[in-house]
């Protein structure tokens, strides 16, 4: 199988005057409609990996590949339509539009992306919905739903416009264990049904081990790599 | 564009108190800059009615042959054709003369015109308190403060002595308060035939007098040269009520010039303060922006979503601040009266006026709305993403 990403001698340095490296030569891959769990310390550059593997950040020298071609040479328009289209985020605080319901922040991502919602799509909208199981909730207020439900409703928006790859950074780190492990199953089926292909921070190994694929960073460097 | 118009409506509509003070703010703005504009406007054209709307704009006279203008008929007619700024052209026939009556004596001045003039440049038939415009031979119209003086009634006689000490005897068909003291105490107007005839100037006149059309008046200058141009008449002398009235003039224009200045000052200050206001709204909706980028908004659309913010703030500024301005003025022209019932502060509404001031409102938002969009633009999702 393909690799949908791969990573290439990835640096990061942030700052001028004073430099700190948060990533030294990464070299990585990830094979379409795959599971990888990236766990390590607080500091450890895993979620710089992420915002780069997603192409929120630049690095300071490497290359990103997604589907084989070389970030580097898109300019800012055209990431932020690679970033419409085939990347969905989910991250630890859920990011939806206080201002908008639940129904209209998962069909976000495609009124980006095109001009007016056809019936297809807020079909495909309510069916997501009803996949996270809320679709008592769709014309809640983001405001009135609880933090389960707001996450799980962040899930479904990363979903809809059906992207190669899901990058997630703690997305249960503000929830408690049950919803946790509804969540992860939840993810795990979508990966199962679709094919997408999922990259997960998590700092808890328990759910790491859930995953196909461990990689722990550390120091800004892969310390482990794990096939299970 | 329509995702950065529902965007920039939910935001605004989700810091409502917030947005209403905008609003209202833009809306004073407005308001200030109507009743301002409106009173300017309205106190310039009153005080101009006032000097000039009932007196000849425009003068023709002559230093030649003992200050009459002979075959003047045609003359009349060229100059009528000359420009179409002016609305009215008639003959006058001005002379000194004595009055006697019961033993006393004054000078005068003797006014002829025609009905024309008496109508179209004097509004005569406004000023008159009793009879009315001389008619029959010998007849003439004088002034209340003389009226007064002696005692006079309609049909009264007096004497009136010429230059030439000839004398004739003249009725009085009227009277008339031009409200100006010293016109009301030596005026003596009459037809411009009775005047030929008692002074036995044959069929001369001394001045041709004229009006513009009331949005015209300021353009007298311009008139004038034109038709000293058209009449290549050396011995003729032009004059306008610009140049006789010289402070009045300044007066006019520095009053204008303050209106326009303070109506500017107060754009800029509403400008400045929405300006301020939809920056600290950029940082406050800067997740929502963070997260929109990441979810693959271009930095267009996302700006877009503050310039349709200022937009609609600026429509609705415009709309409270014409209602509040038109309301202003209402209450003025209602309840600002003066002992006679007129109203204290004279106020002209002009609808292009009021367009224009709410176009620039809407104009000004928009302005007002670029530093924060081109903030927006600058955002980057990972600092707020990292920040949070």
């Amino acid at each position: 199988m393909e690799n949908i990403l791969e990573l290439r001698h990835i640096n990061k340095i942030y700052g001028t005057t004073i430099k700190t490296q948060v990533l030294t030569d990464i070299n990585t891959s990830f094979k379409k409609g795959s599971f990888s769990s990236i766990i390590g310390q607080s500091g450890s550059g895993k979620s710089t990996l992420l915002n780069i593997m997603g192409t929120l950040d630049t690095p300071t020298s490497g290359e990103v590949l997604i589907n084989g071609i070389d970030t580097a040479k898109f300019s800012k328009g055209r990431l932020a339509e690679i970033r419409n289209k085939n990347i969905g985020f989910v991250f630890q605080f859920h990011y939806l539009l206080p201002e908008f319901t639940a129904l209209e922040n998962v069909l976000m991502p495609y009124r980006i992306g095109n001009s007016a919602i056809t019936p297809e799509v807020r079909q495909r909208a309510i069916e997501l919905m009803q996949l996270v199981g809320l679709e008592k909730v769709i014309n809640n207020n983001a405001t009135q739903m609880s933090g389960g439900q707001q996450q799980r409703t962040a899930i479904a928006r990363a979903l809809l416009n059906n992207p190669d790859i899901i990058l997630a950074d703690e997305p249960t780190g503000n929830l408690d264990s049950n919803s946790t492990e509804t969540i992860y199953n939840l993810l795990r089926d979508i990966n199962e049904r679709f094919g997408t292909t999922f990259i997960i921070i998590t700092h808890d190994r328990r759910i790491a081990e859930k995953a196909d694929r461990i990689i722990e960073i550390a120091d800004g460097q892969i310390n482990m790599d794990i096939y299970k | 564009m329509k995702l950065s118009l529902q965007i920039a409506t939910r935001f605004l509509r989700s810091t409502l108190v917030q947005t209403i003070i905008i609003i209202l703010g833009i809306g004073i703005g407005v308001s200030v800059q109507i009743f301002i504009g409106s009173l300017i406007t309205g106190l310039q054209k009153s005080l101009i009615e006032t000097t000039i709307g009932n007196s000849s704009q425009i003068t023709i006279s002559t230093e030649a042959d003992s200050g009459l203008i002979a075959d003047y008929k045609p003359l009349l007619t060229q100059v009528a054709s000359d420009d179409s700024r002016i609305e009215f052209v008639g003959p006058a026939l001005d002379n000194a003369a004595f009055l006697s009556f019961d033993g006393k004596s004054q000078s005068l001045l003797v006014r002829g015109f025609e009905q024309g003039s008496a109508d179209h440049i004097y509004n005569l038939s406004d000023y008159i308190t009793e009879g009315s415009f001389p008619a029959a031979e010998n007849e003439v119209l004088l002034g209340k403060t003389l009226q007064e003086k002696y005692g006079f009634k309609v049909g009264d006689h007096f004497e009136l002595i010429a230059p030439d000490k000839s004398t004739s005897t003249c009725v009085i068909s009227g009277f008339f308060d031009l409200k100006v003291a010293a016109v009301n105490n030596s005026w003596c107007v009459t037809s411009l035939s009775n005047a030929q005839s008692i002074f036995g100037t044959g069929d001369k006149i001394s001045s041709i007098e004229m009006q513009l059309y009331d949005d015209q008046v300021f353009a007298a200058d311009e008139v004038m040269a034109n038709i000293t141009t058209a009449l290549k008449n050396d011995s003729l002398h032009l004059t306008n009520w610009k140049i006789q009235n010289e402070s009045l003039l300044s007066g006019l224009q520095g009053q204008s010039i303050s209106s326009l200045m303070i109506q500017v000052f107060v754009m800029i200050s509403v400008v400045l303060g929405i300006a301020s206001i939809l920056a600290i709204t950029v940082m406050q909706k800067s997740r929502q922006i963070g997260i929109l980028k990441a979810m693959g908004i271009k930095n267009g659309k996302a700006s877009l979503i503050f310039l349709f913010e200022g937009v609609i703030l600026g429509v609705f500024g415009a709309i409270v601040g014409i209602a509040l301005g038109l309301g202003l003025a209402f209450a003025f022209s209602t309840f600002a009266l003066n002992a006679d019932g007129t109203p204290v502060v004279a106020l002209y509404i002009d609808q292009n006026f009021i367009a224009l001031s709410g176009c620039i409102a809407v104009l000004a938002c928009m302005v007002a709305s670029l530093i924060p969009a081109r903030r927006s633009s600058k955002l980057n999702p990972i600092d707020i993403i990292r920040n949070n």
